[in-house]
């Protein structure tokens, strides 16, 4: 039992990192039905400026903010560079875009900072905050949880008392009436790119200063599978189903390592992609998502 | 002698041709509407009805002229147009279904003037249509065809427009409901003075609130005049009033 519950409480921490993650990318499909594959590597680059900032001076937290502003500044610009000139109704050059980013930042980070792990400084206090049936549960697993739900409340805030959000909103839901009120359909979906970045890079440095992990340029790698496990498990366009999808995966890849010995640790990302693909097999958009509705 | 002082053109297109990629589907149309005037157009499927708002909102291939109070709009996007002063309730409404009916009207409010009370523009639209009212909170998905009209239309005004374009606002409803809107758009036009440019296949519908029509054929203005003379015409008669 206390093993089991220890398996629980690390799994909703890391889904909850999982989750931040997965609502970046909800963020861009749901304005635009495109997969941003470069938002781990996106966020996996503002963690490390952070990091830098951080070893240049900077108290932890400044550096997380600055690093989020950053992110989302680098974002717009990308968005305006290499996704505005393309066709948004054709998917795959966007595609490809989006993969040569994947690839471009990840080379990039490696560079500068090599392939190897750094120790990400602590965001949250160390420590057990309390026990529950003699599993641990720690300061960072309690602030993790807490920040992503606290995140995603401000999120939702945002996009539906904002005069920016709703336009966001306007054009995820019509793009052509979005421009028929007048809304700017480019700037706006700048708006998206950048929150997104900013949100993905808060995840990021949650996700790596755990105390157990370190930050390393491929880190994002299989956070960003299961991030859209997540996403697809929740709804690609639903936040709080990415919330559900992130703390779902989260659980079940924790309970898959634990009860499931006999699937090798190298195959654990494999999980998360069969459980997106029994849930998209039954349930296409997800628990939370909006079923595409056309009329003939 | 007598000089009628001609009324002042809220728009004016001379020329005006649009295409979508390699097709051209409007020739080069002349027509005008002034300030405080219903003017419909009319014509068969395909003649280029919708193909001419989607041309003046600026959301196509657009050649020639279009002047808005004077200032030519052609080549604008449509954001720009729209911040000029023209509202366009698209076929099939337009609405955000995922909104709600409340934030589609706050959103319809995007480029409203400064002078503008949000609340109390929502509050006329509440009063229009006690309906809206009640589903303020639903999402405008949920609503029917009828109370989503209403909503395209509501929602177009609360950026408080100079010219309301309407494509096919009948296309279907129920008769009743479709009665509904026209005195609506009557009303509209009679008590504050909106000016309507008003595409419609209900040719007679059109006609009885209009005070001028051009009939569409292939992308090009075959008959034009008076709503009243074009009710008498007998082509049109023949062919869009079926008696």
């Amino acid at each position: 039992m206390q093993l089991f519950l220890q398996r629980v409480i690390d799994g909703l921490t890391n889904g909850s990192a999982y989750a931040l993650v997965a609502v970046a990318l909800v963020l861009i499909f749901k304005a635009t039905t495109l997969i941003n594959f470069a938002q781990g590597e996106q966020a996996m680059l503002g963690a490390f400026f952070a990091l830098q900032l951080w070893m240049w001076g900077v108290p932890m937290w400044g550096a997380v903010i600055i690093s989020m502003i950053l992110s989302a500044l680098l974002a717009a610009l990308i968005e305006r560079t290499l996704i505005r000139p393309f066709d948004p109704s054709d998917h795959l050059p966007l595609v490809i875009v989006t993969l040569g980013l994947f690839l471009g930042i990840n080379a990039l980070a490696g560079l500068i900072w090599r392939f190897d792990p750094w120790r990400f400084p602590e965001l949250f206090p160390s420590g057990v905050a309390f026990s529950i049936g003699g599993a641990n549960v720690t300061w960072y697993a309690v602030c993790t949880v807490l920040s992503a739900i606290v995140i995603l409340g401000s999120l939702q805030l945002l996009l539906s008392r904002t005069k920016i959000g709703l336009a966001f909103r306007a054009v995820s839901s019509n793009l052509e009436s979005s421009q028929l009120v007048g809304i700017r359909v480019g700037p706006t979906l700048q708006f998206g790119w950048a929150l997104a970045a900013a949100v993905g890079t808060l995840g990021a440095s949650i996700y790596v200063a755990n105390p157990v992990l370190s930050i390393e340029p491929t880190v994002m790698l299989t956070v960003l599978v299961f991030a859209a496990s997540a996403a697809a498990l929740g709804g690609l366009d639903s936040l709080w189903g990415a919330l559900a999808g992130g703390l779902g995966i989260g659980f079940i890849q924790s309970l898959l390592v634990q009860y499931a010995p006999f699937i090798p640790t190298e195959l654990s990302l494999l999980t998360a992609v069969v459980v997106l693909l029994v849930v998209l097999f039954f349930r296409p958009a997800g628990f939370f998502g909006t079923a595409a509705v056309e009329r003939v | 002698m007598t000089t009628v002082r001609p009324a002042e053109p809220v728009l004016e297109a001379k020329g005006l041709k649009a295409s979508y990629g390699p097709i051209q589907v409007i020739h080069g149309i002349d027509f005008v509407v002034n300030q405080g005037e219903v003017v419909v157009i009319l014509g068969a499927n395909g003649a280029g009805k919708t193909t001419t708002l989607r041309a003046i909102s600026g959301m196509i291939d657009t050649g020639g002229s279009v002047k808005l109070n004077g200032e030519e709009i052609v080549g604008k996007n449509s954001a720009d147009v729209v911040r000029r002063g023209v509202a366009h309730v698209p076929q099939g409404r337009g609405t955000f279904p995922e909104l709600t009916v409340e934030e589609n009207l706050r959103v319809g409010a995007y480029v409203a003037p400064k002078s503008a009370n949000l609340e109390e523009d929502m509050q006329y639209w509440y009063d229009q249509y006690p309906v809206l009212y009640e589903r303020r909170e639903q999402t405008a998905g949920s609503l029917s065809g009828g109370e989503q009209q209403m909503l395209a239309v509501s929602r177009a005004l609360m950026s408080h427009p100079k010219l309301l374009l309407l494509d096919e606002p009948s296309l279907g409803l129920a008769p009743l409901i479709v009665e509904g809107l026209f005195e609506q758009f009557a009303k509209l036009n009679k008590e504050r003075g909106m000016t309507l440019l008003v595409v419609e296949q209900n040719a007679h519908l059109a006609l009885g609130i209009a005070n001028r029509g051009y009939v569409l054929e292939s992308g090009e203005i075959a008959i034009s005049g008076e709503a009243s003379e074009l009710m008498n015409n007998d082509a049109i008669r023949k062919a869009y009033l079926g008696v």
